[in-house]
């Protein structure tokens, strides 16, 4: 049990920020209207792909003989990237045909 | 004084933090039509800070071999190739089946840096900090498995490469139960025991892609939007727990930001179609319409496309319910053009749009925003079925379960209970179709046997070229 006290009270940062990053993410879409859905789901896709920072960690960290390592790190280097630069291109290109129309 | 080292790890920290904020920001601004597209440039800004900040770092600390650098900046740039040439080249029509592709990518992303990170996991004691880290490995693992080829299945349904039949296999749901039970018994039982081995941690790996895909094939492909948006979050869930495992504050606030905005995204989307999340899982919507088929024969009336150009040019009022088949065939504009045609002789047009119309919400918004539409012919649900009423003429392209009355009218339908649009209750009703075949959710509509209803058999494109020219002969 004490174990449990000690990591709750050393990582209330954590727990607190966890929680209301929880809370902010529904309350920042909450209102949005149905028209955006699709490039929003889009958008929050591009934004996942965040985790390519730990691609590029695992990639830089492998020793340079580690073949498996290095392949498994490449190969997440380069998904990673096609799920954040394909995801925002995407995005904006969904989002493009949104733009005030030009007056003829 | 602070040291070198300190220096640059508070640049990667503030870096970190920046790109947190764009995505809060980007998010937020994404959820309003006029600054949309300027949110989705803030995240990727910040996306792009946290990346260089990343490698600068790396160099900074002298953690990185040089071969490391090269790998990643050739990793870095064919992605950024790959990723841009297929997102500019997808058709508008195929916008969800890519989504669906990237988000599998993130997906297998998530799960092999969780593998590399079991690899160089060695905590000195097994206290409970150990078993949290290990056990953000794994769920990062499991749920970036299921995410990838989850979403690779959702992609073929989309594509029409995955048929539908799946979902008639008789206990595939018991099956798939007793798999995920397997797959989670087992990664509990590596978890428990500390247990390291790499190999083990592949067959993890490996049933979590399997169970993925299991997971995705019996659900009916008109159901596809609702699991691209639930696997989204699925990532957004495994990234944080990739998060925790690297200890990264970028990776741990977009994971949980997507994982929950994903969510309620899903659940939107699921109460739009007067669902809940479980019903979409495992009640699969396939051809249920059985019983009505047997209802014995029914008279379909048709119409020609000169035909059909004259109710429309001598009606006061008419409005458009496009539907995925507008999407296929590209008559986006064609129609725009009728629209404008019509409305230059005094006819009032308007568009319904069902929401979850084409293959995901706001699909329809996008093609017609395409074609110019102005916003403020587009009708929602409930202001379209006000509307229907006093509406002389209603065009159907392409749409078929939207507007199916079975929903409001026959308790045995599968998908009784979804508000539809009452398109019955107009004056007439035209339907453009390719042919009879039921729709995606493969449900017969007592709409096409109303007596009210016209049948127009064609391709959208063309029954709209061929209406417009015979608008215009008048």
């Amino acid at each position: 049990m004490n174990v449990w006290i000690e990591f709750f009270l050393s990582n209330l940062d954590m727990i607190y920020i966890v929680i209301l990053a929880l809370f902010l993410g529904v309350e920042v879409i909450s209102a949005v209207p149905t028209i955006l859905h699709t490039p929003l789901m889009s958008g929050a896709n591009a934004i996942h792909g965040v985790v390519i920072i730990g691609s590029i960690i695992a990639l830089a960290l492998a020793p340079e003989d580690n073949y498996l390592l290095l392949g498994l790190g490449f190969a997440a280097v380069v998904l990673g990237t096609l799920n954040v630069v394909g995801g925002f291109v995407v995005t904006d290109r969904m989002l493009e045909m949104f733009k005030e129309k030009k007056k003829q | 004084m602070i040291e070198n080292a300190d220096a640059a790890k508070v640049f990667l920290e503030v870096a970190y933090l920046l790109a947190a904020l764009s995505f809060v920001f980007g998010l937020k601004m994404m959820s309003h039509p006029k600054t949309a597209r300027q949110g989705n440039a803030v995240a990727a800004a910040g996306m792009g800070i946290a990346i260089l900040a990343t490698i600068v770092f790396l160099l900074l600390e002298g953690l990185m071999p040089i071969t490391n650098l090269g790998l990643i900046i050739a990793g870095l740039g064919i992605g950024s190739i790959a990723g841009t040439w297929a997102a500019r080249k997808v058709p508008m029509t195929a916008m969800p089946q890519m989504v669906s592709l990237f988000n599998g990518m993130g997906g297998a992303c998530v799960a092999l840096i969780s593998l590399v990170e079991v690899y160089h996991f060695h905590p000195e004691t097994w206290d409970l900090y150990a078993y949290l880290e290990y056990g953000s490995i794994l769920l990062g693992t499991l749920i970036g498995s299921i995410s990838f080829s989850g979403s690779i299945i959702a992609w073929g349904k989309l594509e029409g490469k995955i048929s539908d039949k799946w979902a008639r296999i008789k206990g595939i749901n018991l099956l798939n139960a007793l798999l995920l039970l397997v797959t989670l018994s087992y990664g509990f039982y590596i978890w428990l025991n500390g247990d390291l081995d790499f190999v083990k941690v592949v067959i993890f790996f490996a049933l979590a892609v399997l169970y993925g895909i299991t997971f995705v094939l019996p659900i009916g492909g008109a159901d596809m939007p609702v699991v691209i948006s639930l696997l989204n979050s699925f990532t957004g869930t495994a990234a944080a727990f990739a998060g925790f495992a690297y200890d990264n504050m970028a990776m741990i606030i977009g994971g949980i930001l997507v994982g929950s905005a994903g969510t309620l995204l899903t659940i939107l989307m699921t109460r739009a179609m007067n669902r809940s999340l479980m019903n979409v899982l495992l009640g699969a919507i396939v051809g249920g319409g059985a019983k009505s088929a047997e209802e014995g024969e029914k008279n379909i009336k048709e119409v020609t496309p000169q035909d059909a150009g004259i109710m429309l040019a001598y009606a006061n009022k008419v409005i458009f319910v496009p539907g995925y088949g507008l999407a296929v065939a590209q008559a986006q504009h064609a129609l725009h053009e009728l629209e404008k045609l019509l409305e230059e002789r005094g006819v009032e047009v308007k568009y319904a749009i069902h929401p979850v119309a084409g293959r995901m919400p706001g699909h329809m918004n996008v093609l017609l925003a395409e074609a110019d539409v102005p916003y403020d012919k587009l009708l929602e649900l409930e202001q379209a079925n006000q509307e229907f009423p006093t509406t002389d003429v209603v065009v159907i392209i392409g749409a078929n379960d939207v507007v199916n009355p079975a929903a409001e009218q026959d308790p045995s339908s599968p998908i009784y209970g979804m508000p539809i649009l009452q398109a019955y209750k107009a004056k007439n009703v035209i339907v453009i179709k390719r042919s009879m075949r039921p729709g995606y959710a493969g449900i017969d509509n007592p709409l096409f046997y109303m007596d009210n209803t016209r049948m127009l058999f064609a391709d959208a494109k063309k029954a709209i070229e061929e209406i417009i020219k015979a608008i215009q002969e008048l």
